[in-house]
C-alpha cells in the first residue's frame, strides 16, 4: 500500500500567526451578531434557527477536518442520536428543554468517545470510510430501536419553559434561546481553534509524523477533538429536535453526513466564518427547492463536483485569499 | 427431518444461500473498491451508484430494445465502464496532486448527481426486470430447494472474482499493473503509459460494479438507491479485509456474507449490525484490516 499523503487537504489556512485576536475577526463577530439579533424580525424566525442549527453541525465538523485533517463521513451519527435523546426526554420524560439537550449532548459524546477511540486506529479515506460506517451502524440500531419510533420519528416534542420558567412555544421567544446557544457554541469552537491545544492540531494535521517526532501523543489530540467536534454536533441536533419538535431518521441518514460535509467544503474547510456562510447557503437552497423531489439531491451533487473542482478554498477561502486576511 | 441447534435446515441453508448471494455481490463490489484503490488511492464512493447504473441500464436494454439478459452481461459492462473511463479522464485525473480525500469527497457528489437523476426519471418505487429463461425454476437438492438463478449468481461472481485475481497475479499485464501500483513514476520511465492504464483501472472497476448490478438485476428489483445502502456495507467488507490483496477483498466479501446469513437465522436483530460490529472488532485487535500491511 502506498504511503498516505499527509499534506495538502486544507489548502487555504496557510495563514501569518497572529497574536491575539485579529480586529478584523471582532469586527465580523459582532456585524453577525446584530444582523442575528435583527434577523427574525425580517425573516421567518424558524428558517433562521435552521440556519443557526446547521451553522454549528458544520462548525462541529469543520473543527475536525478543517483543523484536525479528519474527514468524517458520519457525523449524522452525533447530530441524529442527540436529536433522539432530546426528543425522547422532552416529550416522554418531560424534562425542561436545557436538561433535555444537556442529555442529547452527554449522549453524542459518549458516543463520540467510543467511535471515535476505534475510527482515529485508521488514517485518511479509512478514517472517512470506518466512520461512515459505524453511522450506517447507528443508522440502522434507530431503525430497530423501539424509542425512535421508526419511520415516524418522534413526532410533537413539546418546546417546554426553559427553566421551568421561560415558555418557549413563541418563535420570537425560542430564537433567541437558540441565537444565544449556538453563539456561544461558536464562541467556544473559535477558543479551541486558537489555543495552544489547536495549535497541536494544526501541527498533526500539516505533518503527522512530525507532531510524533517532538513528542505529541497524537492519538490523544485526535481522539479529543473528535469527542469535541461529536459534542458539538450533538449540540446542535438535540437543539434542532426542540426547535422543530421532531426527531427523525433523516437526521441519522448517511446523506445528511454528506450535506454536512458539503456545508464544510462550500464554505471553506478551516476557515472560522467557512462554514456558517456554508450552512446558510445550503439550508436556503433546499428552502427554495424543496418542491422539486429528488433535484436537491443532484444540486448537492453538482455543488460538490464544482466545488472540489473549482474552488476547494471553498467560498470564504476564496474572499480570504482576495482579502489576503484570515477569516 | 433432522434439525441443527433447533434450527430447520431449510432455513439454515435458505439463509446461507442468501448469504451466499449477498456475499457475491459484497464481494464484486470491494474488489473492484480493491483495483481502483490499489491504482488511484482513492476511494470510488460512487461505486454504488455505478453498480445500480448497472441493473437501470440493463433494465433499459431489455425495455426499450429488447436485449435479453445474456447479452445485457457483455453490453452493460462495457457502457458503464466507459462512463467510468469519461469521468476519470475529465474530473479524478486534475486531483491526483491534491490530497485523496478530494477524490472521495468528488465521487461522492457524483453518487448524489447519478441516484438523483435516476430517482427523478424512474422514482423510488422500483422496476421488474424479470429472471432469464434458461435460469428460472429451481433444482430440489433433498435438504432445500436452489433457485436457479441463485446458484448462477454465486458462480459466476466467483469466476469473475477468481479471473480479476489470475489477470493481476498472473499475468503481464497484471504485473504492470501490480509495478504501477507500487512505483508509477518507475514504471513510466520504463515506457508504460501508466496515465492510459490508470484511466483502464478505473474503467474495469467500474464495469464490475457494473456487472454486478446486472446480477443483481434480477434478484433486487432495479431501484435507484439500491446501491447506495449496499455500499456503506461494502465500506466496511473493505475495512475489515484491508485493501492490500485482491485475493482478501474476494474472500472477506463471500465471508461477511456467509456470517450474515448466519446471524440472520441465530440473532435476526443483529443481522444488519453484525458487519459493522466485526468492523470494531477487526479495528480493535487488527487495525490494519485482516489481510492488509500495516501503512
Amino acid at each position: 500500500m502506498t504511503t498516505q499523503s499527509e499534506t495538502g487537504l486544507v489548502e487555504s489556512a496557510a495563514v501569518a500567526p497572529t497574536v491575539g485576536t485579529p480586529r478584523h475577526h471582532i469586527i465580523i463577530f459582532f456585524t453577525l451578531l446584530v444582523l442575528l439579533l435583527l434577523a427574525p424580525f425580517v425573516l421567518y424566525p424558524v428558517f433562521v434557527m435552521k440556519v443557526l442549527c446547521f451553522a454549528l453541525f458544520a462548525s462541529a465538523l469543520n473543527l475536525l477536518l478543517g483543523f484536525g485533517g479528519l474527514l468524517s463521513f458520519g457525523h449524522a451519527a452525533f447530530f441524529g442520536s442527540a436529536s433522539y435523546v432530546a426528543a425522547h426526554a422532552a416529550k416522554v420524560w418531560g424534562l425542561n428543554p436545557e436538561i433535555a439537550i444537556l442529555l442529547g449532548v452527554g449522549a453524542a459524546a459518549l458516543l463520540g468517545l467510543g467511535i471515535g477511540a476505534l475510527a482515529i486506529r485508521r488514517q485518511g479515506i479509512y478514517f472517512a470510510m470506518v466512520t461512515l460506517a459505524f453511522a450506517q451502524m447507528v443508522y440502522f440500531i434507530a431503525v430497530q430501536a423501539p424509542f425512535t419510533g421508526g419511520e415516524d420519528g418522534i413526532q410533537a416534542v413539546p418546546r417546554g419553559r426553559l427553566f421551568g420558567l421561560i415558555d418557549l412555544t413563541s418563535d420570537l421567544t425560542l430564537y433567541f434561546v437558540v441565537l444565544a446557544i449556538v453563539v456561544a457554541a461558536l464562541l467556544g469552537i473559535y477558543r479551541i481553534i486558537h489555543s495552544p491545544f489547536g495549535q497541536v492540531l494544526k501541527a498533526i494535521r500539516d505533518n503527522e509524523p512530525r507532531s510524533i517526532s517532538l513528542g505529541y501523543k497524537v492519538d490523544r489530540y485526535k481522539l479529543a477533538v473528535f469527542v469535541m467536534s461529536a459534542t458539538l454536533a450533538g449540540l446542535a441536533g438535540a437543539t434542532k429536535a426542540i426547535v422543530f419538535q421532531l426527531s427523525s431518521l433523516t437526521d441519522v441518514y448517511w446523506s445528511m453526513s454528506g450535506e454536512v460535509v458539503l456545508m464544510t467544503l462550500l464554505g471553506g474547510m478551516g476557515t472560522v466564518f467557512g462554514p456558517l456562510v456554508g450552512a446558510a447557503a445550503i439550508v436556503t437552497m433546499e428552502n427554495y427547492l424543496a418542491g422539486f423531489g429528488a433535484w436537491v439531491t443532484v444540486i448537492q451533487g453538482v455543488i460538490f463536483v464544482a466545488s472540489v473542482m473549482l474552488f476547494r478554498e471553498g467560498i470564504v477561502g476564496v474572499l480570504a485569499k482576495w482579502l489576503k486576511k484570515p477569516l | 427431518m433432522f434439525e441443527l441447534l433447533g434450527i430447520p435446515p431449510q432455513a439454515l441453508f435458505g439463509q446461507l444461500l442468501l448469504g451466499l448471494i449477498n456475499g457475491s455481490f459484497y464481494a464484486l463490489l470491494s474488489l473492484g473498491l480493491a483495483v481502483i484503490f490499489g491504482l488511484l488511492n482513492i476511494i470510488n464512493f460512487s461505486h454504488g451508484a455505478q453498480y445500480m447504473m448497472g441493473a437501470f441500464v440493463a433494465w433499459m436494454l431489455m425495455t426499450y430494445a429488447g436485449i435479453n439478459y445474456w447479452w445485457a452481461l457483455l453490453i452493460v459492462p462495457i457502457v458503464v465502464g466507459a462512463t467510468g473511463v469519461v469521468i476519470e479522464r475529465v474530473m479524478i485525473a486534475r486531483l491526483y496532486h491534491l490530497d485523496h480525500l478530494y477524490g472521495l469527497l468528488l465521487t461522492f457528489g457524483l453518487a448524489l448527481i447519478i441516484q438523483g437523476l435516476f430517482r427523478n426519471q424512474y422514482g423510488v418505487s422500483g422496476l421488474p426486470y424479470s429472471i432469464p429463461t434458461e435460469l428460472s425454476g429451481g433444482t430440489n437438492l433433498g435438504f432445500m430447494f436452489l433457485p436457479n438463478y441463485r446458484a448462477w449468481v454465486v458462480v459466476a461472481s466467483a469466476v469473475v472474482c477468481f479471473g480479476t485475481w489470475f489477470a493481476i497475479e498472473k499475468t503481464k499485464l497484471g504485473a504492470y499493473l501490480r509495478a504501477a501500483t507500487e512505483n508509477p513514476t518507475l514504471v513510466g520511465a520504463f515506457g508504460i503509459n501508466v496515465p492510459r492504464m490508470i484511466t483502464l483501472t478505473y474503467g474495469f472497476g467500474v464495469a464490475l460494479a457494473a456487472l454486478a448490478g446486472v446480477l443483481a438485476a434480477p434478484i433486487y428489483s432495479v431501484n435507484p438507491n439500491m446501491g447506495a445502502d449496499l455500499i456503506i456495507v461494502v465500506f466496511a467488507v473493505v475495512v475489515i479485509g484491508g485493501m492490500g490483496s485482491i485475493l482478501g477483498a474476494i474472500l472477506t466479501g463471500f465471508g461477511l456474507g456467509i456470517v450474515e446469513g448466519l446471524t440472520r437465522v441465530f440473532y435476526p436483530e443483529a443481522s444488519s449490525v453484525v458487519i459493522f460490529v466485526i468492523m470494531a472488532l477487526v479495528l480493535l485487535v487488527k487495525p490494519a484490516g485482516l489481510f492488509g500491511r500495516t501503512a
